[in-house]
C-alpha cells in the first residue's frame, strides 16, 4: 500500500496510508489529512488511488499545490514525489515490495458471483456456440469457463462478477505455489529409555512426543525454526533442565528435552 | 439440556499476515451446543459488519427459540428435527438484516458473507453453510470434509472441467455463488449428521484451507487432538506460517460423550436427575 509522510521544516509529523480510494487534505476537519494552516485551503487537494495507481488533484486552493517543485492541477504521483501544501510537504511512498502482494491479496477477496453474471455468461455461451438440444449443459459449462476466465482477467480490477467476453482459455493457470523456503532439518536423538540412542528426523510440520494420559509435548516445525509446546499432563517438558511455560519455546541445537521421563537431545541435521 | 459438558468448544481467530483487519467473525454458545463462523467480503469495514450481524443475529435468535422449543422436537408441518427450520429460518432473518442494511447505508452497499453454522442436540447436529467457509470431521482418526463450497471451483469440479487437484492452483478461489446478505432471499443448504462421542468438528474460513493442505489439518487434530485450545491455535499459526493471506478462524468442536434428547416420562425424570 502507498503512503504519505507528512512533514514540515524537515520535522516528520505523520505517516499516512492510502487505503481508502479518495484521500482529502484540505484545513477543515472533515478532511482524511488535515493540516490547521491558514495557507492551507479548506478543500485543498486530493489523492485518488485506484489499486496502485494514485492520482493527486489540487481542488482549485487559493494558494496551489506544488508536485517536486512545479505548480500543478492534476498529477500522476511516482514513487519519492514530494507535495508542497505552503510549508507542509508529503512525500508518496510506493512499496514497490510490497505492491504485486497487495495486488495478489486484492485479488484474493472472496467475492459473490452472482446467478445473473453466470446465466449472462451461459447465454453469450450459447449465443457463440450456437442453439441445440443438448446445449444447455455445455452452455452451463462453457459459462463456468467464462466467468472463470473473465474473473482471471478481472483479477485486478475488484469486479470478477462482470462476465466480460473473454476468450475460453484453459480455466486453470499454472500452479502458482511459491516453493517453500529450504530450512534446516532438526532431529531428536533419544538418550534414556528403551529406544536411546534412536533417531527421528522432524520433517513433518508437528510431531507429538509423550505418554497421552501422562504428559505430551508437540514439535513444531516452523519458517523460524523448531517450537516445543506442551499439550497435555500435568508436568510440563524440560529443555536444558527448565520447565517449559504455556508458549511454545525455541529450540537450539543441541538443547537437552526431557519429556514424560524421557531424555533427547534436539539437533540439526544439516 | 446443558451442553457444556457434553461438548468442548476451542476457537481462534487472526487477521493473517497481510490484511490490516479482521473480516471474520465467530461465535459459539457451548450451552446451548451452537456455534457459528461467518467470513464477511464488502469494501473497508463493510466485511465485519456482515459477518458480525450473521453471527450475532444467529445466535441471539437460536438462543431464544431454545428456549421455547427442544431442537429435537418433531416438527409438525415438515415431520423432521425443529433444528433443521430453525437454522433455516434464521439464516433467513439474518440475510434480510444484512441485506437491508447494504441497501439503507451506501458504504454497506454489496457487503455480504460466508456462513457456517451447527447446532447439536440428540446425537445428532443441524449444518446450515452458505459460501466457501467450511466444516471439516476427524473420526476414527480420518479427516474429511463435510460441508461442500458453494463456490465457482466446485461447481467447475463437479462438471468435470477441472480436477480437485487441479482445483488447488486455481486463481479464482475466491469466487463464492452464494453468500448471506446479498439478495433479498438465499436459499441455505442445511443438512443433519449424526454425532459419535470422540468426534472433532472444525469449522474454518478459506484464509485455513487456501493455505492449509487437508492432510495437515488432520494430522493436526489427531496431534493435538488432546488439547483443543492448543490445535485451535497451531491451526492458525500454520496458515500464518505459509503466508497467511487472508483472515484465519477456527473453531473446534469435541463430542465427550452421547448425548440422547430424553424420551418419555421416565427419560424426562432421568434428564431432570442429570
Amino acid at each position: 500500500m502507498a503512503k504519505l509522510i507528512l512533514s514540515m521544516d524537515g520535522l516528520v509529523l505523520k505517516e499516512i496510508p492510502l487505503s481508502k480510494e479518495r484521500t482529502t487534505i484540505g484545513r477543515k476537519a472533515h478532511n482524511d489529512i488535515q493540516i490547521d494552516n491558514l495557507a492551507v485551503s479548506g478543500e485543498h487537494a486530493v489523492i485518488v488511488t485506484i489499486l496502485n495507481d494514485s492520482f493527486m488533484e489540487d481542488l482549485g486552493s487559493t494558494n496551489g499545490t506544488l508536485v517536486n517543485g512545479n505548480p500543478v492541477k492534476k498529477h500522476f504521483l511516482q514513487n519519492n514525489d514530494v507535495i508542497e501544501l505552503g510549508k507542509y510537504k508529503l512525500k508518496f511512498i510506493q512499496e514497490a515490495g510490497a505492491q504485486p502482494a497487495a495486488a495478489a491479496a486484492d485479488f484474493e477477496k472472496t467475492m459473490v458471483l452472482r446467478p445473473s453474471a453466470m446465466k449472462a455468461a451461459a447465454e453469450q455461451a450459447r449465443a457463440m456456440g450456437g442453439g441445440g438440444a443438448q446445449a444447455a449443459q455445455a452452455a452451463r459449462q462453457a459459462a463456468l469457463q467464462a466467468v472463470g476466465t473473465a474473473a482471471q482477467a478481472a483479477g485486478t480490477s475488484e469486479k470478477p462478477a462482470a462476465p466480460a467476453a473473454a476468450p475460453a482459455a484453459a480455466p486453470v493457470a499454472a500452479p502458482a505455489v511459491p516453493p517453500k523456503p529450504a530450512q534446516p532439518l532438526g532431529a531428536i536423538q533419544l538418550l534414556s529409555g528403551g529406544n536411546a540412542g534412536k533417531e527421528l528426523e522432524l520433517s513433518k510440520p508437528l510431531t507429538t512426543l509423550g505418554k497421552p494420559g501422562v504428559q505430551v509435548a508437540v514439535l513444531t516445525r516452523r519458517p523460524q525454526g523448531y517450537f516445543i509446546t506442551h499439550v497435555e499432563g500435568t508436568h510440563r517438558p524440560t529443555v536444558n533442565g527448565q520447565a517449559i511455560g504455556t508458549s511454545p519455546h525455541a529450540l537450539k541445537d543441541h538443547d537437552l528435552v526431557e519429556i514424560a521421563g524421557i531424555k533427547m537431545e534436539f539437533f540439526f541435521k544439516s | 439440556m446443558n451442553y457444556s459438558q457434553i461438548l468442548e468448544i476451542a476457537s481462534c481467530t487472526d487477521p493473517g499476515m497481510v490484511r490490516s483487519h479482521n473480516e471474520d467473525s465467530i461465535a459459539s454458545d457451548p450451552a446451548n451446543g451452537l456455534v457459528v463462523l461467518a467470513d464477511g467480503m464488502g469494501g473497508y469495514n463493510a466485511g465485519e459488519v456482515a459477518s458480525g450481524m450473521a453471527t450475532t443475529v444467529i445466535t441471539t435468535e437460536i438462543q431464544q427459540l431454545l428456549g421455547k422449543v427442544q431442537p429435537y422436537q418433531i416438527d409438525e408441518e415438515t415431520k423432521a428435527p425443529v433444528a433443521g427450520r430453525m437454522i433455516r429460518e434464521q439464516v433467513l432473518k439474518a440475510n434480510t438484516s444484512i441485506y437491508q442494511a447494504a441497501q439503507s447505508q451506501p458504504q454497506y452497499a454489496g457487503m455480504g458473507t460466508t456462513l457456517v453454522v451447527c447446532l447439536f442436540y440428540d446425537d445428532k447436529m443441524t449444518v446450515g453453510h452458505l459460501g466457501d467457509s467450511r466444516l471439516y470431521m476427524l473420526r476414527d482418526g480420518k479427516f474429511s470434509q463435510v460441508t461442500r463450497d458453494h463456490s465457482l471451483l466446485q461447481e467447475q469440479i463437479d462438471s468435470g472441467i477441472i480436477t480437485a487437484d487441479q482445483a488447488k492452483h486455481a486463481q479464482h478461489k475466491n469466487l463464492v455463488t452464494k453468500a448471506l446478505g446479498i439478495d433479498p432471499t438465499v436459499e441455505p443448504e442445511v443438512r443433519e449428521y449424526a454425532t459419535r462421542p470422540g468426534d472433532i468438528y472444525l469449522l474454518c474460513s478459506d484464509g485455513l484451507c487456501d493455505m492449509v493442505d487437508d492432510e495437515d489439518m488432520g494430522m493436526t487434530l489427531q496431534a493435538l487432538g488432546g488439547n483443543l485450545k492448543l490445535a485451535a491455535q497451531q491451526l492458525v499459526q500454520m496458515a500464518n506460517d505459509n503466508g497467511g493471506k487472508d483472515n484465519v478462524s477456527v473453531i473446534l468442536v469435541r463430542v465427550l460423550r452421547e448425548y440422547p434428547a430424553p424420551r418419555g416420562v421416565m427419560g424426562k425424570v432421568f434428564a431432570w436427575l442429570k
